[in-house]
């Protein structure tokens, strides 16, 4: 069953209970909130994922609930928890949608190990993975956004989730968080796509949550061989261009990005090791988002047909 | 209301039955408890690994796999300390976790360190900070009150962290507070200390020492978020030390007289046994106990209070009373820490300053 098959009461009254089992890529959360913002934001950017009737086990118990005492009412807040561990301090109610997003971001990032974790986004096509480490306010996020809508698959927007073995990286295709200019720019650029209200005034600015497409959704249990890594770079005015880089100073650079690199020790590194051996490495500077989309479509069409 | 994390850690082979509902609540509760990485190694210890379902499977490893880093960064920590206050000349020995990791003792593996703990001379405690700070230790931010505090009452000065590798070192000048009523003869336990192969020049305590300290923190500080994995800890060192050699339960309480911890020692003794199976010998425990003046009333009370604490912090495994109770023993830990002229000041500022939110010691 898709969480959008359950009548809106049924959904609210399994948040404010029991909690709502949902499976995004490998892990299923089951979560709790009776903050009507996370609801409406689970029933939107969720719409499409399998809910599960029973699920015996979850992999993350995690909630967004209202403060107690005066700030209910005054100024109100509301506090993420993993299980019984609320690893932030409370946030304004306004920002509960972001703050369950990041909690579960920051549940998966502290606690798995069975996969090499990169910060950065990936998408796929023909199998193939791009893996598009950046930092924040390089434009990963918007160049993700756009890509999946023209033709390539999402996998993930902040998690690449690679087996130790450095052979695959699993999907965990969750809604993508724009920040501040890139959602009037996604709004622009893709008038189909579905947004979460905007969230002002957050650590990261204004935040709205882009639901990632049914398609990407649907193929949860695909994973994708990697094949390129591409460091992205937004640049005002800029003549769109992929410059070719070495694979050391990418292995560097990309280990920087790893949530989890030094704590898998010798296993990160061989993992990585693998993924980079494996990917044609390269910079990306861009302005337009159409020459993106055209670059990437040539990428794509580099040696089609090869296994 | 259950704790199924001891029981697992008991008996790994019962864990086959095991649904997976169970396993939800258990990788809960063992992860609360700290316990996650250990239950994870008596699994694997046992062949059994592989029949755990996938799901908490995945999460019993990747703790494991944490653990195995933290423990080679508090490795390479110690080292490190080791080497910044060699010019001192001044025996550097290691406490609790780091000690464990650094004298290679079965109760480091599967554990999760907040911190590296070192014990310095108190008459060189200066100079320390000061070599500390030249080679990249920074202090914690931390008012004036909460500096002082630590100063004048506690056994640390207020805890550093190398602004690179962000360990937390906390530097002790004594073991317990200077204001404890028990008063361990600090020169005694440093005259038994043993040198470490590595890192040259650090040091641990004896081993019926390091279980007395390790007893005496768990059961006189007040502070039982992870109390069943100090418990453990405790368990595992005891079984592994008197496997090594065995006068050890002798030597044990005979220690724990000299120094005036015969308390903490009828504690640990009775409640590994009672939650781990931990091997002590009847005769051993009696005389604690005896020592203690652990029978009777007091027994059913500490146990009333003690054996609510000893469980995974996590509401599932917590009874009713279990409020009362910590409150109770967090008073009983003041209470032997300091006199009652410092006591009650210092607990109605703790008290106001929760109310209006600010951070306490």
């Amino acid at each position: 069953m898709r969480l959008a098959d359950l009548a809106r009461d049924e959904l609210n009254r399994r948040l404010a209970g029991p909690g709502l089992a949902v499976r995004t890529g490998p892990f299923v959360f089951r979560a709790r909130t009776d903050v009507d913002l996370v609801q409406d934001g689970l029933a939107l950017l969720y719409a499409d994922y399998p809910v599960l009737d029973a699920a015996p086990f979850a992999d993350y118990h995690v909630s967004v609930l209202p403060s107690r005492g005066p700030r209910r009412w005054y100024r109100p807040q509301v506090h993420f928890a993993l299980d019984e561990f609320h690893p932030f301090r409370p946030f304004p109610r306004d920002h509960a949608l972001p703050l369950f997003e990041w909690g579960l971001n920051w549940s998966i990032a502290t606690t798995v190990n069975q996969y090499l974790m990169i910060h950065s986004a990936v998408i796929e096509r023909g199998g193939r993975a791009v893996i598009l480490p950046a930092p924040p306010g390089s434009g990963k996020s918007t160049l993700c956004a756009a890509l999946i809508h023209r033709g390539w698959r999402l996998l993930s927007d902040e998690l690449a989730l690679v087996r130790l073995d450095g052979s695959a990286i699993l999907p965990l295709a969750r809604p993508i968080s724009l920040k501040n200019r890139s959602i009037e720019i996604i709004r622009d650029y893709l008038p189909e796509a579905v947004l979460s209200p905007r969230c002002e005034g957050t650590a990261k600015g204004t935040v709205a949550l882009l639901k990632a497409p049914s398609e990407s959704v649907a193929r949860k249990q695909e994973p994708a061989r990697p094949a390129w890594i591409v460091f992205p770079k937004w640049q005002a005015g800029a003549e769109a261009a992929m410059t070719p880089r070495s694979k050391a100073d990418t292995f560097l650079k990309i280990g920087e990005n790893a949530f989890n690199y030094s704590t898998l020790g010798r296993t990160g590194f061989e993992s990585l090791a693998r993924v980079v051996d494996a990917c044609a490495c390269s910079d990306f500077i861009y302005s337009r988002l159409d020459d993106a989309v055209a670059h990437f479509e040539a990428l794509a069409a580099e040696g089609e047909g090869t296994p | 209301m259950t704790d199924m994390v001891a029981a697992a850690l008991r008996a790994p082979e019962s864990l086959s039955e095991r649904s997976l509902e169970d396993w939800d609540l258990l990788v809960r509760q063992a992860r609360a408890a700290g316990l996650l990485a250990r239950l994870c190694l008596r699994l694997e210890a046992a062949g059994l690994i592989d029949r755990v379902p996938e799901g908490p499977r995945d999460h019993l490893v990747s703790a494991r796999v944490l653990t195995d880093k933290q423990g080679r960064d508090v490795r390479w920590e110690a080292r490190c300390v080791v080497e910044a206050l060699r010019p001192l000349g001044i025996p550097v020995l290691f406490l609790k976790g780091a000690a464990y990791v650094v004298a290679d003792l079965p109760a480091a593996a599967g554990r999760l360190f907040s911190d590296v703990d070192v014990l310095v001379p108190r008459d060189r405690i200066d100079a320390v900070e000061e070599t500390l700070a030249r080679n990249g230790w920074a202090g914690s931010d931390m008012n004036d009150y909460d500096q002082q505090y630590y100063r004048r009452w506690t056994h640390q000065i207020p805890p550093m962290a190398h602004i690179r590798r962000q360990v937390t070192l906390d530097v002790h000048h004594t073991i317990v507070p200077q204001t404890a009523r028990i008063r361990l003869a600090s020169d005694s336990l440093l005259e038994a200390a043993r040198p470490l192969d590595w890192p040259r020049g650090g040091m641990v305590l004896a081993p019926t020492d390091m279980v007395l300290h390790s007893a005496t923190h768990l059961f006189n500080e007040g502070e039982f978020d992870r109390a069943l994995r100090d418990l453990s800890d405790l368990d595992v060192l005891m079984r592994h030390f008197a496997a090594a050699d065995a006068g050890f339960w002798t030597a044990l309480v005979d220690r724990a007289a000299a120094l005036d911890l015969v308390r903490p020692a009828a504690y640990a003794l009775r409640y590994t046994r009672a939650v781990f199976d931990t091997p002590v010998p009847d005769d051993t425990l009696d005389w604690a106990c005896r020592g203690a003046g652990l029978f009777g009333g007091r027994r059913t009370l500490m146990d009333l209070l003690f054996k609510r604490m000893l469980v995974p912090n996590h509401a599932s495994s917590r009874n009713p009373g279990h409020g009362l109770a910590q409150w109770l023993l967090y008073v009983r830990s003041h209470h032997i820490r300091m006199p009652l002229h410092i006591l009650l000041p210092h607990l109605a500022r703790k008290a106001w300053r929760r109310q209006v939110g600010e951070d306490t010691v």
